[in-house]
């Protein structure tokens, strides 16, 4: 069979799903178990699919933000002796100020430094009794600044001070994030594959139970592709409603989840955002369409093995 | 219409048929008798191309079966009505529904066609039983249905696997009347049946050639009719 005659009969399937046909759904008749399992299914894995999309959406604004908010900024760390430390703060200061790149720079207060340690070491530390290092808040422009040559000019000017561009670490958490991304890309097509695999089987289940069906609708001169299309159009249906269903219970438990300000971590940001609430709108009739190649291809090879 | 060649159909090893040569032209009657199991089912689905011959040729509507698609096959069935042996309907459509199945299959309007069903359902008088289920008819009454779903679509030729075979003598004759009837209208009939009484009667009202199947050959029937 040609390509153009296989897409024109995949066409013609597909009209007359859309269209319907009350006598040709009569010729097969009501197969209990497999509806149900197809309409579960297909609800279970658009369930799922809400979350693989929110994780994958969620960890996509992550990586995004931390990739540009860290990507601007880096901090001096000046280390010396006490007696020192001012006038080598100065003298990194005056250096930042003079290099091509860096839009402006500025010393940490104590207070932000103790925000900045309290997670680790409770609220009330007393900070001027630790030997804490000066931190200066270093903010470049889009082009950014030569960090090597910087490093060399801090190392004449002011010994103590160390750049810390965030390069070391903000690498690592940009790629865990665009992994987890493409993971939750991943899991959205395992799913969609163990939809066509689970809707495969229950067609092949369904075309055993009706070879009496098939035996007699060729006798009397029905075409392989009305005998497929009388499942088709039922695994379609079932398979869009249960997707249908799945996907707006997976929507409810996305935005039920807590907020941010109740936990304040990571998984606070699963979830959509925006116009990304329209995304999961995309899932019932991507079911269908799995369901709808997957019946029809397990249908006709079916057909094509009994003569 | 339905010509056959020199063929043989073998099965499991063995030979079923062997040298079948027939051509069955517009408008005859031919019955088809033997023993039970001599190959009178398999001769007729291999004229409505539900078995592929194993050699020789078998050419249905001037076209040789071993070259059509599944398709073509289906189109070609659609002017061959057949009446099982078994009469095989789908339990869960009414009667009326499995009469108009060969029209539903093909795409045509049952709707349009409602007039010629219900005219077709009373020429078989089953216009009461029409609503029923396939379960719930005699086997006269399946026959019937039967014979009315081999019609629906106008066929050229009809095949009948021994269409008297769950029925008394005095259904069997009205099926008979009705075969005979189609074929007065121009439709070619062959009627499988080891019924040599029912042949004699049919013989006495129509011109009708009788082929017996032979240890695998096909041949004509002589005078021991």
């Amino acid at each position: 069979m040609s390509k153009l005659h296989k897409l024109r009969n995949a066409a013609a399937t597909m009209t007359e799903l859309v269209a319907g046909d009350r006598a040709a759904d009569r010729v097969v008749p009501p197969t209990g178990f497999t509806a149900t399992l197809t309409t579960f299914t297909a609800g279970a894995m658009a369930f799922l699919a809400v979350f693989a999309l929110a994780l994958s959406l969620a960890t996509g604004r992550l990586a995004e933000r931390w990739a540009s908010e860290l990507a601007q900024t880096s901090t001096v760390r000046i280390s010396a002796p006490l007696e020192e430390i001012e006038a080598q703060t100065l003298a990194a200061q005056e250096v930042l100020r003079t290099t091509p790149g860096v839009v402006r720079s500025r010393i940490m207060s104590e207070e932000e430094q103790m925000l900045l340690l309290e997670p680790w070491f409770g609220p009330d530390l007393p900070l001027e009794d630790l030997p804490i290092p000066r931190l200066i808040e270093v903010v470049e422009d889009e082009e950014g600044y030569d960090a090597a040559g910087l490093r060399l000019r801090l190392a004449g000017e002011a010994p103590g001070a160390f750049l810390d561009d965030h390069t070391r670490w903000r690498r690592p958490l940009v790629e865990a994030a665009n992994r987890l991304r493409s993971l939750g890309w991943i899991a959205i097509a395992l799913i969609g594959l163990s939809t066509a695999a689970m809707i495969t089987l229950a067609a092949r289940a369904a075309l055993a139970a009706n070879a009496q069906v098939i035996r007699v609708t060729r006798l009397v001169g029905a075409r392989d592709v009305y005998i497929a299309r009388a499942f088709v159009r039922r695994f379609t249906i079932r398979a869009l409603l249960g997707a249908a269903v799945g996907t707006i219970a997976g929507c409810i438990a996305v935005a039920l989840l807590p907020s941010a300000a109740d936990a304040g971590a990571f998984l606070t940001g699963l979830g959509f955002r925006g116009w990304h609430w329209l995304w999961p709108l995309t899932i019932p009739p991507l079911a269908a369409l799995v369901a709808f190649w997957a019946t029809r291809s397990a249908a006709l090879r079916t057909l094509n093995e009994v003569t | 219409m339905i010509e056959l060649e020199n063929v043989a159909y073998s099965y499991g090893g063995g030979d079923l048929l062997t040298d079948i040569s027939l051509r069955l032209q517009a408008g005859s009657f031919h019955f088809l008798t033997g023993p039970s199991g001599a190959g009178k089912s398999t001769f007729l689905k291999l004229c409505y191309m539900e078995l592929a011959a194993s050699k020789g040729l078998v050419q249905v509507f001037g076209q040789d079966v071993a070259t059509l698609g599944r398709d073509q096959i289906a189109f070609a069935r659609r002017r061959i009505g057949v009446v099982h042996q078994e009469c095989q309907f789908l339990d869960h459509l009414s009667v009326a529904e499995n009469i108009a199945l060969p029209l539903t299959v093909s795409g045509k309007d049952v709707a349009a066609e409602r007039q010629n069903l219900a005219d077709l359902i009373g020429w078989v008088g089953l216009t009461k039983q029409q609503n029923q289920l396939p379960p719930e008819l005699s086997g006269g009454e399946r026959q019937r249905a039967a014979l009315a779903r081999a019609v629906i679509m106008g066929p050229d030729v009809i095949l009948a696997d021994e269409p008297t075979g769950n029925v008394d003598w005095e259904m069997s004759q009205r099926l008979m009347s009705l075969l005979i009837e189609l074929n007065k209208m121009g439709k070619s009939v062959l009627v499988a049946t080891h019924d040599l009484t029912l042949i004699r009667n049919t013989k006495a009202q129509v011109s009708a050639r009788v082929l017996r199947i032979k240890d695998r050959k096909l041949q004509l029937a002589g005078a021991d009719l």
